[in-house]
């Protein structure tokens, strides 16, 4: 069961915890997965302008990439890069018009693409290959009497036809946190934007975000809180900065990506775990749960 | 606020250009509101998101493409989940982005980051923002 990895650009900087918490995991269930040779940027975001073409070439590339190792199944960590490989691969696939105009473009690849690459996210490798069963059994460590709230954001649920779960009340993350011994938390807002790219230049929309979605986790009893989305654990994270100093009633809560709580009810070793990336520490809870 | 409906405004190319941009028919939207009940950023936005879909139907062209919203709307697709005619909001916002972005007129200032501003987001951010707010 050999599988394409395309990690994106995160994933080997900001997001090396998400990364390595990962290929630590895989190694523990047996799965056998190979970074793609040259992969590029996806672009983060998919084109949504109808006549913008130009923009669909960075993810075709990677998925000639897929191809040209031999393999027909590409596997990404990332929300975003999921959503931006899928959507894009979908297009194509139901215009061969557009995909014809993009291989012209792109004439100097050795191989066309033809619109045959799954474009797969690590949970549906979980929850469908892998299955929740037998992580179940493999996790020596289980997550006991840690309250955790799963959040989704957008990228991995919406649009409806490309998203992995329900679009409006996703619990593949809840499932899988139960199968490590974890308690599922439902919160509200687990679908709710972050405020994503807003970031960069608006920094106190995410705050205002940030505090709302976090509160909501908290005020139903989680002691952390889980992501896929590089900049979704940034902005949750990172940005409890900014959302004390503009809420003082906030209190911090450790944010994680489900790789991480994974990777320690299979028993991996802190150095995968990458805490020191991270601003609000998830250790002291961790500690006090006993799982680290 | 005073807006003045023409007949002159509803067939100017503007409004064909963003239904052609964003893929969408702009009539089929009957303001039941339900776009701008789930939009999480709906408390930052001067017009909101049904409202623009009523403005982009009139060709109040000014009107949009000087809205603070249109630079608010981070793409989450809550809007097109949820609107009961299938319209896509989330697409029509991009075209009237679109609009501006193709006249260059960049609504990030990529120049006027600071290099501490540049260097404390990830890439992940810094690109989907460039992608999305500069030409």
């Amino acid at each position: 069961m050999k599988i394409s990895y395309y990690p994106g650009c995160t994933l080997k900087n900001n997001a090396k915890n998400f990364e390595d918490s990962t290929l630590c995991s895989l190694k523990h269930l047996g799965v056998e997965i190979e970074e793609l040779p040259r992969w590029n940027c996806c672009g983060t975001v998919f084109s949504l302008a109808t006549d913008d073409l130009i923009h669909h070439v960075a993810p075709i590339r990677n998925l000639i990439r897929v191809k040209e190792s031999n393999s027909d199944r590409v596997m990404t960590l990332c929300a975003m890069c999921y959503n931006t490989l899928k959507r894009v691969n979908e297009r194509v696939k139901a215009d061969p018009e557009s995909l014809e105009k993009i291989n012209k473009f792109m004439y100097r690849e050795k191989i066309d693409y033809a619109g045959d690459v799954k474009v797969l996210h690590l949970l549906e490798l979980l929850k469908d290959e892998i299955t929740f069963e037998t992580i179940a059994e493999k996790a020596v460590n289980p997550l006991k009497n840690l309250k955790i709230a799963s959040y989704y954001g957008c990228l991995l649920v919406r649009p409806k036809d490309i998203g992995l779960d329900d679009v409006e009340n996703p619990t593949i993350l809840e499932n899988l946190m139960a199968a490590l011994g974890a308690i599922p938390i439902d919160f509200p807002y687990k679908t709710e934007c972050c405020a994503a790219y807003q970031t960069v230049d608006k920094p106190e929309i995410v705050a205002d975000r940030t505090y709302h979605i976090l509160s909501s986790a908290q005020s139903q009893g989680a002691e952390v809180v889980i992501v896929s989305c590089p900049l979704c654990a940034f902005n949750l994270d990172q940005r409890q900065k900014e959302t004390v100093q503009k809420y003082p009633d906030f209190k911090n809560i450790p944010i994680l990506y489900f790789t991480q709580v994974m990777a320690i009810a299979l028993d991996c070793s802190e150095k995968n775990l990458r805490f020191d990336l991270h601003y609000v520490d998830p250790r002291p809870i961790l500690k006090e749960k006993g799982l680290i | 606020m005073r807006i003045n409906i023409s007949r002159k405004k509803i067939k100017d190319n503007f409004v064909t250009k963003v239904e052609e941009i964003s893929g969408q028919n702009l009539l089929a939207c009957y303001q039941c509101g339900k776009c701008s009940a789930g939009c999480p950023a709906v408390s930052e936005m001067d017009i909101l998101p049904n409202q623009i879909i009523r403005y982009a139907q009139l060709g109040l062209k000014d009107e949009l493409l000087q809205a603070k919203s249109i630079w608010i709307c981070a793409s989450c697709f809550t809007c097109n989940a949820r609107c009961p005619k299938g319209i896509n909001i989330a697409e029509v916002i991009e075209a009237l982005r679109q609009v501006l972005l193709r006249k260059r007129e960049d609504h990030l200032k990529v120049k006027k980051l600071t290099s501490e501003e540049k260097g404390s987001v990830p890439p992940i951010a810094m690109i989907s923002s460039m992608r999305k707010f500069t030409s």
